[in-house]
């Protein structure tokens, strides 16, 4: 695995990045999570060597990228990059853009094959089209191809989904999942999005005021009470299972032993979903309870008992193989049902969605 | 001579002033390239300084311009000894090069701000994409550049022209009024107007407002019929 290690200042303004030292084990995809104004664009920037004034260092894997002032230019970094807008070449067709990459790979790099990706991104007819007839979603898949075709070591992804509508964005996060398991290209992923970063992300950079805050595993982050990735919807477990064929008109999703039922049926042709689950969506029982319309129960081991604002306490749980999932009941429930630290109950899940 | 509507005129100050003005168009065009792009991209604040010396020709009076440029070019000057050592024999006044450097230095605003701000409206984003792509530079200014500049271009050559083929109080001060050698066109209609000869003034005035006419009519036939849509 290719470590990208450094620490990298750059002042634009009155923005001041000022990343720290930071090492990030670059394995599938890395999503930056900040605010806007936190820095995540700038520190892309600096990272792929788009902005002179960068300073400080920066190396991947073996190879020097910054030493002071000193830079290696973008153009020989070898990285993929698709921006927030496409930026696609106005004067060029579809086709154009795509061989601009293909016609600048060095020698020593053997070409993608080109059919295989534009079919893969799902471009391959409109390969003579002027780009500005293309619509938002259609012109980042041609980015997306474009930057593959450059045969990167490093894919960098500022915001590619920030333009689009929810129904294009749910089709480009299944496309970019796609890429990431066929290519094993490491991929460095800006978003503000929690859903995106619960479906998309290995390790997730936390950045603030110019600064990178800590870098940890999605599983480690959404452990934590207090995650940046809860929202005002509280806190959110996000559980992987491998989904089984339809019955009875719902999607099973093995987990160990254990299944959780989906009302979602879209097609999912992958080994392996992430499903999100709100804490205040989890209720808790101390039997299996026979006779209730919620079809979700799964055994589960009380790890802790975290007190909240509200008279209401968040409940981390141990799923039968291994998985976490929060709980969120009033302290009045707590009490009455008497849960304490290692006792084992049932966890009733009123809603699941597949992550996106 | 020829006659035109009965009318005896020499085309000689007509051809000079084309010849001067196509020259100046392309040293303009080439030199005013690599500026504009510089200053395009400066952000300094002297680009300030650099700004109010382009556009001086503006807003100086051509004869002050014709008199520094007199000056400085003089047989004697640094300029042509400097010349003069790389085997440059002739003299930069009264002379057809002399009415070319200082259209040159005239004309430079015009040919210098629509490059400038062409390539401003060139978005930084697609030379980033490009450099992503291993794209240097030098590709990246040929090609997303310039295609994206054409209109700039366009503009720039056209007004360059056009305004070298106007000017009057250089050309006066730098070139004389050497009749075959130095006399352009818009200086031979004021000696014919001086010396009461309103029908050949009448002709070639004619000539030059068909001529205006025409050729602005082609670089906006042009610029529609090919105009690149940004966006």
């Amino acid at each position: 695995m290719t470590r990208l290690k450094g620490n990298l200042q750059l002042i634009l303004g009155n923005f001041e990045l000022n990343s720290g030292e930071f090492e990030l084990p670059l394995e599938g995809v890395t999503v930056l999570f900040g605010r806007s104004g936190s820095g995540k664009s700038t520190l892309l920037r600096a990272i792929s060597g788009l902005d002179k004034k960068t300073t400080g260092q920066l190396t991947f894997g073996n190879v020097i990228w910054q030493d002071g002032s000193k830079a290696v230019p973008t153009q020989k970094r070898n990285i993929g990059f698709v921006f927030q807008d496409a930026a696609l070449f106005p004067h060029m067709t579809v086709k154009q853009n795509l061989m601009y990459s293909v016609k600048r790979l060095p020698k020593s790099v053997s070409p993608a094959d080109f059919d295989e990706i534009v079919t893969r991104v799902g471009i391959a007819d409109k390969l003579e089209r002027g780009v500005n007839f293309l619509s938002g979603g259609e012109k980042q898949r041609v980015a997306i191809a474009r930057a593959l075709l450059t045969r990167p070591d490093l894919l960098c992804m500022d915001e590619p989904l920030s333009a689009l509508d929810w129904r294009s964005k749910a089709q480009m996060l299944t496309l970019i999942e796609d890429i990431v398991s066929a290519y094993q290209i490491p991929v460095l992923y800006i978003t503000h999005a929690p859903a995106e970063v619960e479906r998309l992300a290995t390790n997730i950079v936390f950045m603030a005021k110019g600064q990178i805050e800590r870098v940890e595993s999605l599983q480690k982050a959404l452990s934590r009470v207090d995650s940046p990735l809860f929202d005002d919807e509280g806190a959110v477990s996000v559980l992987q299972g491998k989904p089984m064929p339809i019955e009875q008109g719902l999607r099973p999703v093995q987990m160990g032993n254990n299944t959780l039922w989906l009302s979602d049926l879209g097609d999912l042709n992958k080994s392996m979903v992430r499903v999100r689950v709100l804490a205040r969506d989890v209720s808790l029982a101390l039997s299996d309870p026979e006779q209730l319309s919620i079809i979700n129960h799964l055994p589960a081991e009380v790890i802790e008992l975290l007190p909240q604002e509200n008279h209401r306490v968040l409940v981390r749980l141990e799923l039968q193989d291994g998985q976490k999932l929060f709980a969120e009941i009033t302290e009045h429930s707590a009490s009455r049902l008497g849960i304490v630290e290692g006792l084992t109950l049932f966890a009733l899940i009123k809603s699941v969605v597949l992550a996106e | 001579m020829i006659e035109i509507f009965g009318v005896e005129v020499s085309l000689q100050p007509i051809w000079l002033t084309l010849e001067v003005a196509a020259w100046t168009t392309a040293i303009l065009l080439l030199v005013g390239t690599p500026l504009a792009w510089w200053m395009a991209r400066m952000q300094h604040s002297s680009k300030i300084v650099l700004e109010a010396l382009v556009a001086l020709p503006l807003v100086l009076p051509p004869t002050v311009l014709g008199f520094y440029l007199l000056i400085i070019l003089n047989p004697n000057g640094h300029v042509t000894e400097f010349l003069r050592f790389f085997g440059f024999e002739g003299q930069l006044t009264f002379t057809k090069e002399g009415l070319i450097v200082g259209s040159v230095f005239y004309s430079l605003p015009f040919a210098v701000q629509p490059l400038m701000h062409a390539f401003e409206a060139v978005p930084q984003k697609l030379l980033d994409a490009a450099a992503t792509m291993r794209a240097n530079v030098i590709d990246r200014f040929f090609t997303i550049v310039i295609p994206l500049s054409q209109r700039g271009f366009l503009v720039a050559a056209t007004l360059t022209f056009a305004h070298t083929v106007g000017e009057f109080g250089v050309v006066l001060m730098l070139g004389g009024n050497i009749p075959g050698e130095t006399r352009m066109v818009s200086i031979d209609i004021f000696d014919h107007v001086e010396s009461l000869e309103y029908d050949q003034a009448h002709v070639l005035s004619a000539i030059m407002l068909i001529f205006s006419l025409v050729v602005l009519m082609l670089v906006y036939g042009i610029n529609r019929r090919f105009g690149v849509k940004i966006g």
